[in-house]
């Protein structure tokens, strides 16, 4: 009588798997979030030699008095090239105060790169071995931070940014955190 | 007007399915010839009608017909006539039509030649077919639409997906579901077995030629989907272990897993439980598939426009379709009486080994990728599973697996003795530690593993040739052997050798091939793997839907001119999507790989190479498999249909029960 039991492992397993399923399902868990543990938190420090010569670098400074959106890229990856026009419009239609960080980039190469697809950004720094990255928690490029008035991180996006991004996240955490 | 019919017709489809899946049941259980007759009828009238639908899809995307929402947001007039076609099934909604049309297709094709089958069984087996199928018609129906009119019509569409528009992605989802919904055809089986509460020999040798089938075209659809991947991705690699990736692995590992068991049911009458259970499995884990990709429960790179209220819908499907096969296993297999005794060191013995090892694999497939949803929702914790777990996994279950996968066809029935199949295979054996130790020391020392690897695909190839051999060689008559071979023995020897052929193509491309990047500028040379490339150029070409950088590399070997690589990167106009064109020549043993990066702007541009060793055996050797078993599926015995005489001649009672 006890072999009974070892048929219905099967739907037993099922109704376990599926129980996640809708749990998943019902939840707002976003899956293409991988997390970020800076979220709620004063952002890093930040020191970076300027990229555009003739500027300061940009340092916590930088930062502070108004919401920011930090971003990292690099002339070298494809999706900030995709995610760039967004950007840009962030800074020119919105007015928002975007800043850049070039991640494991020649400055002739990010330069070059902003030359040809617009310039966002407001201050613009350099990440030549990637140390500012690690501070950072970045996992690649390009990613981007949305820091509020007081200097704490509101968003953290990794991958490309998306219009949707832009309505439904950052627009209102830009207004909410000045 | 030609969309509404479709529609019309997907309604009236929805309405014949559910006919065909109550009536002939309730006739099995009543004993009504008449209404289990229905059945056959009902099932080539779906076909029809699924078939006008999908027809009338495919004119709206042909013709551009932009009043259909579907084709607005999928195709764009373009597009080059190719992929207005593939563009049918490149969406959510078009490739679930596409898996009704399959289904229905397979629900006709019992009907049409399950002309031996037992009455009430085919009855019972079109039944449940039907309503699987009325689960997708209305999940079409209710929830994607594919007819849906947009007004005012747009001028133009949206294109479809530049990474879809591709010869090697647009036919892998038809093989894909072909394998898929091929497995749909075993569970039918199973149910209506559990239902009728017998499993004989006979049953098992109908089960086997449609889960042959269906194995075949789902290898064939992996082995397409991993060469898309190798050659569009640009990264060299074949297998990502990503979700969508394993969601066609684990039905490809349980129907593997039910092939081999199932020759246990045909030949021994014994496993029959299992065998069962291995067919409700293999198709649940399709399901699970789909329901992985669409319903936005894990990402991928391949996955779906993702939307919750699908995924509820595909979720209760699933639990429907699996927990009404598993809950009826549960019910009813106890029930099943258990056939011949056999000693573990037997061919049973080898196939039982075969199918511990192959669901251990399935299971660690699943929890591979369900672990990192499972983490998440229970602690919040983000992790990936990637190739460390699965290499980790894989490789000490593919040991015995490999090693033992020879040795099993020497084995007899019942009872047999380990050591005269390990005297024939000595030679095998010797060659393929010579070709492992070759291999450590010779092509380098980077990675022991590879070169214990490397020695397995050796083993595999000529472990089978020996069996082969075996059955031919010694004394006359050799050439009459060979003739008389039974076809699904040499289908068999095919697939298990081509098995061997895609370890050594893993070996050489995952653990054997070199890399470079450089900038260059035009004129640039660059020696890499032997040969020498020097940059001839890059220039801008149109295309149909996308303009191009296209490279010129001209490769020379020692001087003399070799070939010349043409890698581009494609911008597809409409998406502003970047894709990049790898430029790959092959000899059929091993690849040179070209792809062209970013332009610095200032007549710099990063190339990159790979020199991938045996990398073409990876899908030589899956396409070997599947033609293995192609080569088994004409074998007689096995010929669709054909069982019935054999079980005339074989009743229950002349089995040996031993």
């Amino acid at each position: 009588m006890s072999t009974r039991w070892l048929y219905l492992l099967p739907l037993a397993t099922l109704g376990i798997v599926a129980g996640f399923f809708a749990w998943s399902l019902t939840s707002d868990r976003n899956p293409a979030s991988i997390g970020s543990a800076l979220v709620g938190r004063p952002a890093p420090t930040l020191n970076a030699a300027p990229l555009r010569e003739g500027e300061t670098a940009v340092t916590d400074a930088s930062l502070r008095g108004r919401p920011v959106v930090v971003n990292f890229f690099a002339s070298w990856c494809a999706p900030c090239q995709l995610e760039h026009p967004i950007l840009m419009r962030l800074a020119e239609r919105e007015g928002a105060t975007v800043v850049g960080i070039a991640y494991k980039n020649k400055p002739a190469d990010a330069l070059a790169f902003l030359k040809r697809l617009g310039d966002p950004y407001k201050h613009a720094g350099l990440d030549p071995d990637g140390k500012i990255a690690i501070d950072w928690g970045l996992s690649g490029v390009p990613e981007t931070y949305v820091i509020d008035a007081r200097g704490i991180v509101r968003l953290h996006f990794r991958g490309p940014i998306s219009e949707r991004d832009v309505k439904d996240s950052i627009l209102p955490a830009l207004k909410a955190g000045s | 007007m030609i969309p509404e019919l479709g529609h019309f017709a997907l309604i009236l489809a929805l309405c014949v399915a559910l006919v065909q899946g109550t009536v002939p049941l309730y006739g099995a259980a009543r004993g009504e010839p008449a209404l289990m007759a229905l059945g056959r009828m009902a099932a080539l009238a779906q076909l029809a009608l699924v078939g006008v639908a999908f027809a009338a899809l495919t004119h709206a995307y042909l013709t551009s017909d932009f009043t259909v929402a579907n084709v607005v947001a999928n195709s764009h007039s373009a597009k080059p006539m190719l992929y207005k076609f593939t563009g049918v099934w490149g969406n959510h909604e078009g490739s679930m039509l596409l898996w009704t049309l399959i289904l229905a297709l397979f629900g006709a094709a019992v009907a049409a030649f399950g002309e031996n089958l037992p009455e009430t069984l085919r009855a019972r087996v079109l039944a449940i077919q039907a309503l699987l199928g009325v689960g997708f018609l209305a999940f079409l129906l209710f929830t994607s639409n594919p007819f849906e009119r947009v007004f005012p019509p747009p001028a133009d569409g949206n294109g479809l997906n530049p990474l879809l528009q591709d010869p090697g992605l647009a036919f892998h989802p038809p093989l894909l579901y072909l394998g898929y919904v091929g497995f749909s055809v075993a569970y039918a089986f199973a149910v209506a077995a559990l239902i009728e509460g017998r499993v004989d020999a006979a049953w098992a040798r109908w089960v086997r030629p449609w889960t042959l089938a269906a194995w075949c075209f789902l290898t064939l659809g992996i082995a397409l989907g991993s060469w898309w991947a190798y050659y569009i991705l640009g990264w060299g690699g074949f297998w990502f272990w990503d979700p969508v990736e394993n969601a066609s692995l684990m039905p490809w590992l349980a129907g593997t897993a039910l092939l081999h068991s199932a020759i246990v049911v045909e030949k021994r009458d014994a496993l029959k439980s299992w065998t069962v259970l291995l067919a409700i499995l293999a198709f649940s884990l399709s399901l699970l598939g789909t329901f992985l990709v669409r319903s936005g429960v894990l990402t991928s790179v391949h996955a779906f426009a993702q939307d919750p209220a699908r995924g509820l819908y595909i979720l209760a499907f699933l639990l429907a379709v699996t927990g009404g096969g598993l809950g009826l296993y549960a019910w009813r297999a106890p029930a099943l009486k258990p056939g011949g005794l056999f000693q573990p060191v037997s061919r049973e013995g080898g196939l039982i080994l075969n199918n511990l090892l192959l669901s251990t694999l399935a299971v660690a497939v699943l929890l591979g990728t369900l672990y990192p949803l499972f983490l998440d929702l229970l602690t919040g914790e983000k992790v990936s599973v990637g190739p460390p777990f699965f290499n980790a996994t894989f490789v000490p279950i593919c040991a015995p697996l490999f090693a033992a996968l020879c040795v099993g066809p020497f084995l007899s029935w019942k009872r047999s003795d380990l050591w005269p199949a390990l005297r024939r295979l000595q030679i095998a054996f010797a060659v393929s530690v010579a070709a492992a130790l070759i291999a450590a020391f010779a092509i380098d020392g980077r990675s022991t593993l590879a070169a214990i690897a490397f020695g397995f695909g050796v083993w595999l190839i000529l472990g089978t040739l020996a069996g082969a051999l075996d059955r031919v060689a010694g004394g006359a008559g050799a050439m009459q052997r060979l003739r008389r071979l039974p076809r699904a023995f040499i289908g068999m020897s095919i697939a298990h050798a081509g098995l061997g052929v895609v370890v050594l193509g893993c070996v050489g491309a995952g653990a054997w091939n070199l890399e470079a990047m450089r900038a260059m500028k035009h004129g640039d040379r660059m020696s890499f793997a032997g040969y020498e490339f020097t940059l001839r150029g890059v220039e801008e070409v149109p295309g149909p839907n996308w303009i191009a950088e296209r490279a010129t590399l001209e490769v020379t070997r020692g001087g003399a001119p070799f070939t010349t690589l043409r890698p581009e990167r494609r911008l597809f106009t409409v998406q502003r999507r970047l894709i990049a064109e790898t430029a790959i020549q092959t000899n059929l043993v091993r690849d040179l790989y070209a792809t062209l990066g970013e332009s610095d702007g200032q007549g710099a541009w990063v190339v990159r190479l790979y020199f991938n060793p045996l990398a073409p055996w990876i899908w030589l050797g899956a396409a070997f498999c599947a033609l293995g078993g192609f080569v088994s599926l004409t074998d007689r015995r096995l010929r669709v249909g054909a069982p019935s005489r054999r079980r005339t001649v074989l009743p229950p009672a002349a089995q040996p029960a031993e």
